[in-house]
């Protein structure tokens, strides 16, 4: 089974991942036999059959609704991590910036 | 001293009878990573303080302190799991200089024991694979042959315990990473019940899979690691609170009466013949001191596998969603923000997680993830309700841990799909959270080869019972490369 390039396009966009395009005929050759392997699953009826999405209990596990500081000495690790820093701000690119898409 | 067979129990013996001091011993243990390392390629790291650490032991020691079992005993710690002020590059380019803030909370609890954090653990790329070969920094080699892998994805932890640069070591297994590469190294590996161990500070890749497992040369010794790291944790809102707790020192390694299942699925026709023979003579040792043996079904296992890819691809590219250059970590710019994630992740990332990553997405997104995600999910419930059967009869089920011994490093690298196969005989374990152990159980060709063992949830102390009494027979434990 061989997934399509635009497939593999519509898929990269989703993940925000570029696929170089060199590297996309092989992503649609060894995608494309996983997903034939895993395909295997069909073979099974699981009608009535609930899904475990939980490994534990399914009982809601809440936290006290209280601040914990953080210590000043993590905080400037914390602040010195950012790739891109205004002082002690993190700049990033603007969410809305003028979209065509 | 020859570092290379060091316990955490023989090392207590030798500080609390002043026979050495911990500093002595970390000193040994440090030249052996300098003479071995560079060319095992094992730790990414050496702690800056481990002989600081040591000392703070040796003055608790010598101000008659009373101390747990281990105290001032080195641990090497896989490279996904948190440590204040360590590079923690989970293997990878986009964590390549991360330094953590903070630490994982098996970490706070293994400083707390006075335990000295001596390394970090090379391993595959965000855990993504099954041999070492997919980390940034380099593969580890087999101490056994330094042309083979060592497993994975805690390869490095493996191959570090086997090498004799620590007596035990944290990995991390959602599929196999700690059990298969013991296997591959001849030493023990340990993967709780998940919710057993807290995962805060793990960098997480399959969520209802992932578990810190515990490396060491005895089963006791993974065992003793085990209880200083585990329970629960209001940090990780999926550990549990454990109303049992054994010590290891004082479990009974009487096995007669023990109810062993072999499952048929797992020595179906094609098996390595002489795999089998290395499991079958492990598991007459238990028959001739009185366990008795039974044939098991669990007839979804050859769907195991499937399942777990799926789920674990779905999961892991969620959790790697996270990794975007925006607030730590590799950074690359695009012209907009998007194109600033894609380069970030498409430059970051190598391509094992790359695929796993677009896997997920696909069996997750809009028209596929019914068929893909909530089908093994239902799968999953399947494989589950096998092993609550089995286990109806049964207190532990054998088998092999992994279908072969250590292959040649590119052997099976550029095909993903046959290097998964290399994880039949461990997904089962993570997919029903069940707890698992592989212990060495001999050689073929040279190279180890490991037996493991699944218990009940929460039964740890039977897993640990049944590994005692087989290493209390057998000597491949003591087996150094």
């Amino acid at each position: 089974m061989l997934l399509k390039k635009d497939q593999i396009e519509h898929i990269a966009k989703l993940a925000r991942l570029r696929v170089a395009s060199e590297d996309i005929a092989m992503y649609q050759d060894q995608l494309g036999s996983i997903l034939e392997y895993v395909e295997k699953l069909n073979e099974l009826n699981t009608d009535n059959v609930p899904e475990l999405a939980f490994a534990v209990g399914s009982d809601n596990v809440f936290a006290e609704d209280k601040v914990e500081a953080c210590s000043e000495a993590t905080r400037k690790q914390i602040i010195e991590a950012f790739p891109i820093k205004q002082g002690d701000l993190l700049e990033v690119q603007a969410v809305f910036a003028d979209r065509t898409e | 001293m020859d570092t290379t067979l060091l316990t955490i129990k023989s090392i207590g013996t030798l500080l609390r009878d002043k026979k050495t001091t911990s500093q002595e011993l970390v000193k040994l243990f440090l030249k052996r990573i300098e003479d071995e390392n560079e060319t095992l390629n094992a730790l990414l790291g050496v702690s800056q303080t481990a002989l600081n650490d040591a000392d703070a032991s040796d003055q608790r020691r010598a101000h008659g302190k009373e101390l747990g079992d281990l105290d001032g005993v080195p641990i090497i710690i896989k490279n996904n799991i948190v440590v204040e002020g360590w590079r923690t590059t989970a293997g990878s380019k986009i964590l390549e200089n991360y330094v953590a803030p903070y630490d994982a909370t098996v970490v706070a609890r293994l400083r707390k024991a006075g335990a000295v954090l001596l390394g970090a653990a090379n391993m595959d790329e965000f855990a993504c694979g099954s041999s070492t070969e997919n980390s940034h920094f380099g593969p580890t080699k087999n101490p056994w042959d330094k042309e083979r892998i060592p497993g994975g994805s805690s390869g490095g932890s493996a191959a570090a315990v086997a090498a004799g640069f620590a007596p035990c070591a944290l990995g991390s297994d959602t599929g196999g990473s700690v059990r298969q590469p013991a296997a591959m190294c001849g030493v023990v590996g340990l993967k709780p019940t998940y919710g057993r161990v807290s995962r805060y500070g793990l960098m997480a890749m399959g969520s209802s899979l992932d578990q810190i497992g515990t490396f060491a040369r005895t089963v006791e010794d993974a065992a003793i690691l085990l209880q200083a790291i585990e329970g629960a944790d209001p940090k990780d809102a999926t550990s549990t609170d454990l109303d049992q707790t054994f010590i290891p020192e004082l479990t009974d390694k009487n096995v007669a009466g023990l109810k062993i299942g072999l499952p048929k699925q797992y020595f179906a026709a094609g098996m390595d013949e002489e795999i089998k023979k290395a499991v079958m003579d492990a598991v007459r040792k238990f028959e001739d001191a009185g366990a008795t043996v039974v044939e098991v079904d669990l007839p979804h296992a050859p769907y195991a596998l499937a399942t777990y890819y799926i789920i674990m691809f779905c999961e892991a590219s969620s959790n790697l969603g996270r990794f975007d250059g925006m607030r730590f970590g590799y950074s690359s710019s695009g012209e907009s923000l998007i194109g600033s994630y894609e380069r970030t992740r498409g430059e970051g990332f190598g391509a094992e997680p790359q695929r796993r990553i677009m896997l997920g997405t696909h069996a997750l997104s809009s028209g596929y993830s019914d068929q893909y995600y909530r089908k093994a999910l239902k799968v999953r419930y399947l494989i589950k309700q096998d092993f609550d059967h089995a286990f109806k009869d049964v207190d532990v089920i054998a088998g092999p841990t992994s279908p072969s011994v250590a292959w040649k490093l590119g052997e099976k690298f550029n095909d993903p799909l046959t290097m998964y196969l290399s994880d039949i005989y461990t997904v089962s374990a993570n997919l029903a959270t069940i707890p698992a152990m592989s212990v060495p159980c001999g050689f073929v060709n040279g190279l180890p080869v490991g037996l493991q063992l699944m218990a009940k949830p929460f039964d740890e102390a039977t897993l640990c019972r049944a590994g005692m009494f087989y290493q209390s027979v057998t000597d491949w434990h003591t087996r150094i490369p």
